[in-house]
């Protein structure tokens, strides 16, 4: 049987990352950004021989559609003794995110048709700041961060995006955007700020895909 | 000089004043010339003409008064006077929006140490790097009342705290004497503040590396730099949830105090000898927890705590919804050995807290300025919360 875990403490707040991330990779963009609002409920269940199972109820926020709440359901599988394979997860959600066509596009565009390929660096600044041009390029960020923090989660451990220290962008002769990102990800459990370095693709229609990742002593 | 206010009575003594008015050796400055008899005059007088001036007077029986005794002093008060109004002009634009650098934030305290009689600065010590280590003491009277400890910014890279802890001394102070849970507190109790507790990882985070959160001391035998200074407290020192890893993060140090952060507050503390509560800032994840940290059993007070905790909570929330989850630090986000609210409840001091402030993860570190006061004013009603609780259980 599963047991229920007061979804206000870290160990299940662990999971939910874990969930949110892996949402933000399949679902964010640079028009779209989800912030987990609340975590209405967690259990677990140990599954011998298997690993530790998270049943969560999250609801999320859509914030460029007017913080308009979205209700998820997810599962996060995390495998016995391994810290070598990513956990696994499925994530539901409850009806539609509204379309983010027309920013898509609009930044699809852009980009494109900037002379220079597009380099920025710490985003935010030290004091919490982003210039309004670059908030999709930070949102992109997130989407890529949310890969990683898949990944390389652990049930002991709880990542989340600390800055953007570098991004560039690379060229290509096909549809594709390809930004190269150096993120820090700040570990919580052991307090460790790491930098990361993500490539990643992203097209309006195809979304995004990271396409290589590196970290400190990554395993993966 | 002097300036004399003189009465004339009729006409002869208004000749006497326009003939002593054309003796140009003398070098009177009329401020009010002698015109009516029922207008004053008003004169002032060289140092040197001063005494042959009211001889003169004298002999003519006309009668004055001196208005004002020393030009000089009255002129140069008038310049302090103006230089404190431009300082204070200068100060009270101090901005608590926006995130300041070490040299800045010590400047302000020098100034609320000034404004405030019942404010005062002192060292409690110096860093690694000899940095001073600054406590604004908020005392009305008294010998050793029972106090309360406030500190920020022990984790340098936590820049929230260091501005929230400026702009809560800066209500108390103006708040003394007109809010009356500020004013029953402080006529009861002392709070000491320490706004930035560790000043070197502060400028560092400044100067090189943004998320740096331990101290600067070297380690013997390690390249790497710093200890963490919320592991180097003497509860459970050296167990789970520090490391022993000089590079890591949370490397507890070679030994408790080690740090001269820590040693300076644990002393301070040990030989005041009359503290009733300690309260400590962090960032991020809107927490507001209570031992332990270094085992996962509940501290005898934990009914005391834990209620004491939800109604901060609850004031916390009532401003702008922002919810504070309640718990002891090992069960509400993990074990985690040495810590400075454990070190302060082991040693008789009840009222121990830990806040972590906003936000959840968005902007983490990088809390964006136009949310640190509200931070601030949110976490205020927390504390408040806290020390009136202090305040009726200590006095």
């Amino acid at each position: 049987g599963a047991m229920e875990l007061p979804p206000s403490h870290f160990p299940a707040a662990r999971a939910a990352a874990v969930a949110v991330g892996y949402l933000r990779y399949l679902r964010g963009g640079p028009g779209r950004r989800l912030e987990l609002r609340e975590l209405r409920r967690a259990r677990r269940q140990d599954i011998d021989d298997v690993g530790h199972k998270y049943y969560l109820e999250l609801e999320l926020e859509d914030v460029l559609d007017n913080d308009r709440t979205v209700s998820c359901t997810a599962e996060v599988l995390y495998h016995l003794g391994s810290k070598t394979s990513a956990p696994d997860v499925q994530v539901t959600v409850q009806g539609e995110l509204r379309s983010t066509e027309e920013a898509d596009k609009e930044f699809y565009n852009r980009i494109r048709s900037l002379e220079k390929e597009l380099v920025a660096e710490n985003i935010p600044d030290s004091h919490g700041n982003i210039p309004p041009e670059l908030e999709p390029i930070h949102l992109l960020a997130w989407v890529a961060s949310g890969y990683v923090i898949w990944q390389n989660s652990t049930e002991n451990t709880k990542l989340h995006l600390a800055q953007v220290k570098h991004v560039k962008q690379v060229k290509r002769s096909d549809e594709d955007l390809q930004f190269d990102y150096v993120v820090l990800l700040h570990e919580m459990v052991s307090q460790e700020v790491l930098p990361w370095e993500v490539s990643v693709l992203w097209h309006p229609q195809r979304g995004a895909r990271v396409r290589r990742c590196h970290g400190p002593g990554a395993a993966r | 000089h002097q300036v004399l206010r003189i009465k004339t009575r009729n006409e002869e003594e208004i000749k006497q004043l326009q003939l002593l008015e054309s003796l140009e050796h003398l070098k009177l400055d009329f401020w009010i010339n002698p015109s009516a008899p029922a207008l004053p005059v008003d004169v002032r007088i060289p140092a040197l003409s001063v005494q042959s001036v009211k001889a003169f007077l004298e002999s003519q029986g006309i009668e004055y008064s001196i208005l004002i005794e020393d030009l000089q002093d009255v002129l140069d008060k008038e310049k302090q006077d103006m230089a404190e109004s431009a300082q204070r002009q200068r100060s009270s634009s101090f901005d608590f929006g926006a995130y300041h650098s070490l040299d800045e934030i010590n400047q302000e305290l020098d100034h609320l140490a000034s404004e405030f009689s019942f404010v005062e600065k002192i060292q409690i010590g110096e860093s690694y790097e000899k940095r001073p280590l600054y406590v604004l003491k908020f005392s009305t009277g008294g010998s050793k009342r029972p106090a309360i400890w406030l500190d920020a910014g022990i984790h340098s890279r936590e820049w929230v705290t260091q501005a929230s802890a400026l702009w809560i001394a800066n209500k108390i102070a103006s708040d003394y004497g007109t809010d009356a849970s500020i004013t029953s507190l402080l006529d009861k109790m002392d709070l000491f503040l320490l706004p930035v507790a560790n000043p070197d990882g502060f400028v560092y985070t400044h100067t090189s590396n943004r998320m740096w959160r331990k101290t600067r001391s070297k380690i013997p035998g390690s390249v790497c730099v710093g200890v963490d200074p919320n592991r180097n407290w003497d509860a459970g020192f050296g167990g789970p949830g520090a490391s022993n890893r000089p590079c890591s993060d949370s490397y507890h140090g070679p030994s408790a105090n080690s740090e001269v952060e820590v040693k300076s507050v644990v002393d301070f503390i040990k030989n005041h000898g009359n503290f009733k509560a300690f309260l400590t800032l962090h960032s991020y994840s809107q927490l507001l927890m209570y031992p332990y940290g270094y085992k996962c059993t509940r501290p005898d007070d934990y009914a005391e705590l834990e209620s004491l905790g939800r109604a901060a909570a609850s004031s916390i929330r009532s401003l702008y919804g922002t919810t504070f989850q309640v718990g002891t630090i090992c069960k509400t986000i993990y074990q985690a050995s040495g810590g400075s609210i454990d070190w302060s409840y082991d040693n008789g001091i009840k009222y121990s807290f830990a806040f972590e402030l906003r936000d959840t993860g968005r902007y983490g570190f990088l809390l964006p300025a136009n949310q640190i006061i509200p931070a601030a004013k949110e976490t205020w009603l927390g504390l408040k919360k806290i020390m009136e609780h202090v305040l009726n259980k200590s006095t």
